[in-house]
């Protein structure tokens, strides 16, 4: 009988790290030690455990980790909060890869890049700048704005600083909502903090975070003169099949599963506002 | 062409179910046709059509994907696909055999839906001629001719005989396990029912109605069109339409703890129902009106655009004969018609 992309496989978690106080980050490999699957950054997974639910995350790991697969988790329904409870060594099932990704080899290559993300968004776009970092050659400067409601909050904020903040070529800005005693430093939303940033226009853009983050940063990043088809986000919507046959995820004629998750915001400027 | 006497139609059916599955339109208990095994003595039902359309042949309400043994901390996947077993499905009207070549676009896109195909691998479809199309009937709309039905194999009666003619290798193969009943016949009697069904289409309340609108304008002026509040209004949400159509086929995925073990289902879903899109985090859909918007925009904009133009309903008339508020697609395209 022929392969069936329903039948998931089984992933054991060699690794968990609370990396806010409602987000994990989980470290996947097959029950033989290896990767399950490669990707292209963006890409997702339809991560499970068999009676509790299952449920499409991005893989926040870079392709280029040639040994494990990462999800990074927020507890805020069924199967999340599950997974908040478990520990390491347990059996889930995963399968996939799913959706288009990131143009990381074709529109990205070359060009400045600048990533914009809040909270739990940074996990998608974790596998591009990793992904970048690791092919440093491969890419122009790198501008990263990340912000969080508190400074607890922020995902990856170790490897933001041991990391990024270290990388070639590489800016990172960080943000919290609200003053908060140990943060010295800035304070204020996304959409501001881009504006007053001033980033260059002819940066290719890579956003994600909250719809209404979304929403603000683009008409920021409008004012600024950014274009539409040089701004790209990663969707979300529920999904069932991964595979654009169970009907809940799309938005218009196009399957966030498949079509996506990966839009730049001319391609969305043609569909129906309804996500 | 083929045809064998009418009186002989229960020696068609045993010698179809001698060597594969037969099913067939009977009437239920209820006086409503259903689709059903057959078995000696199971009479074929002349009623135009079945309550509940044929799509359930080769995507059942429920399906077993795999099943799961947890133990502690580990997962076993088990896969528990068998191939289909040969069989027969006797009887298809023309609307919902086209139902099955836009449930294909679906289920055999890639990545192929292993249970589908499996299913329309060993499945033949035998269709038989509407002789008498009803004032629901509107396939002409779609452009299909309920007078010369697609499937594997047609079928047409008239004056006391059953024709048969195979369209494809299936059909030639079917038409071959029964060619010992079958006499050779030219197609005259076949010709002259089809120029009465055709003359019966033609007279057909629906069969006029007008789809140039959903061609004619973008995907976002219908979207954002002011009918669709008008339109939903009063709808329940009930799901009926989506379980009776034919080319519906949103589902579900669901697990089932047997107390020992794990058994993942698929299953029907409604893009009707108001969990259908939620998710921890919101809900993309959460009035009626957009649920109600989901469902036409997929049958007469969505799945055209993506499908080479062609719209995603066969005119099989169910949703208006069961919609409890008397809505239907109809209605959906003729207030857009009207400018």
């Amino acid at each position: 009988m022929q392969s069936e992309t329903l039948i998931p496989r089984v992933g054991v978690v060699t690794d968990i790290r609370q990396d806010t106080p409602d987000v994990k980050t989980f470290r996947v490999v097959g029950t033989d030690g290896k990767k399950l699957f490669e990707h292209i950054p963006g890409q997702c997974a339809m991560v499970s455990m068999p009676g509790i639910g299952e449920g499409m995350f991005s893989i926040t790991s870079s392709p280029t980790n040639r040994e494990f697969m990462e999800f990074s988790i927020k507890k805020c329904g069924c199967l999340t909060t599950w997974l908040h409870s478990i520990e390491v060594g347990q059996q889930i099932t995963v399968r996939g890869p799913y959706g288009n990704g990131f143009p990381v080899e074709s529109t990205f290559k070359g060009k400045d890049l600048l990533f914009i993300a809040g909270g739990i968004g940074l996990a998608p776009l974790r596998s591009v700048i990793n992904y970048v970092r690791d092919n440093r050659e491969n890419y122009g400067s790198v501008h990263i704005v990340y912000g969080s409601r508190s400074k607890d909050d922020l995902v990856d904020y170790q490897e933001i600083i041991d990391e990024w903040m270290n990388c070639p070529n590489t800016k990172v800005d960080l943000t919290i909502d609200r003053e908060q005693e140990g943060w010295d430093g800035h304070v204020g939303f996304i959409p501001n903090y881009v504006k007053e940033l001033q980033p260059d226009t002819s940066r290719t853009v890579v956003m994600c975070g909250p719809p209404i983050m979304i929403k603000f940063t683009l008409a920021g990043l409008k004012e600024l003169g950014f274009v539409d088809n040089n701004v790209f986000t990663t969707m979300e919507l529920r999904m069932k099949c991964a595979i654009g046959k169970c009907g809940r995820c799309n938005i218009g004629n196009k399957y966030v599963c498949k079509d996506g998750p990966v839009f730049s915001f001319d391609q969305l400027s043609e569909l129906p506002n309804e996500y | 062409m083929f045809r064998l006497p009418v009186s002989k139609i229960d020696d068609l059916f045993g010698t179809i179910a001698s060597s594969r599955t037969l099913y067939l339109p009977v009437d239920g208990n209820d006086g409503r046709a259903k689709y059903d095994k057959w078995s000696e003595g199971t009479k074929m039902s002349d009623k135009l059509n079945t309550v509940r359309s044929a799509k359930s042949f080769f995507f059942p309400q429920t399906t077993n994907i795999c099943d799961f043994n947890v133990n502690g901390a580990n997962v076993e996947v088990v896969d528990i696909r068998e191939e289909s077993e040969d069989f027969v499905v006797f009887g298809v009207r023309a609307c919902d055999a086209r139902s099955f070549t836009i449930l294909d676009k679906v289920f055999l896109a890639e990545p192929v839906d292993s249970y589908y195909a499996t299913r329309r691998e060993h499945g033949t479809v035998v269709t038989m001629a509407c002789s008498e199309p009803e004032e629901n009937c509107f396939c002409n709309v779609f452009g299909i001719d309920a007078a010369a039905p697609e499937g594997d194999a047609t079928c047409w009666i008239a004056d006391g005989y059953l024709y048969i003619t195979s369209n494809n290798e299936k059909g030639e193969k079917f038409v071959e396990s029964i060619s010992a009943l079958l006499e050779e016949t030219d197609d005259s009697a076949v010709k002259a029912q089809q120029e009465t069904i055709h003359g019966i289409v033609e007279k057909l309340p629906f069969g006029k109605v007008s789809t140039d609108h959903f061609r004619k304008n973008t995907l976002l002026e219908i979207f954002n069109s002011e009918k669709w509040e008008k339109l939903s209004e009063s709808c329940l949400g009930c799901g009926t339409c989506t379980f009776v159509c034919p080319t519906c086929q949103c589902y579900d995925i669901k697990d089932f703890d047997t107390g020992h073990g794990i058994k993942r289902y698929r299953t029907w879903d409604s893009c009707m129902y108001a969990d259908f899109t939620k998710m921890a985090h919101g809900n993309s859909r959460n009035a009626q009106m957009q649920r109600f918007r989901q469902r036409f925009m997929h049958k007469l904009v969505y799945f055209p655009d993506n499908n080479n133009g062609e719209f995603g309903c066969v005119g099989c008339g169910r949703c208006l004969s069961r919609c409890p508020i008397s809505m239907n697609i109809i209605k959906v395209i003729k207030e857009f018609g009207e400018e």
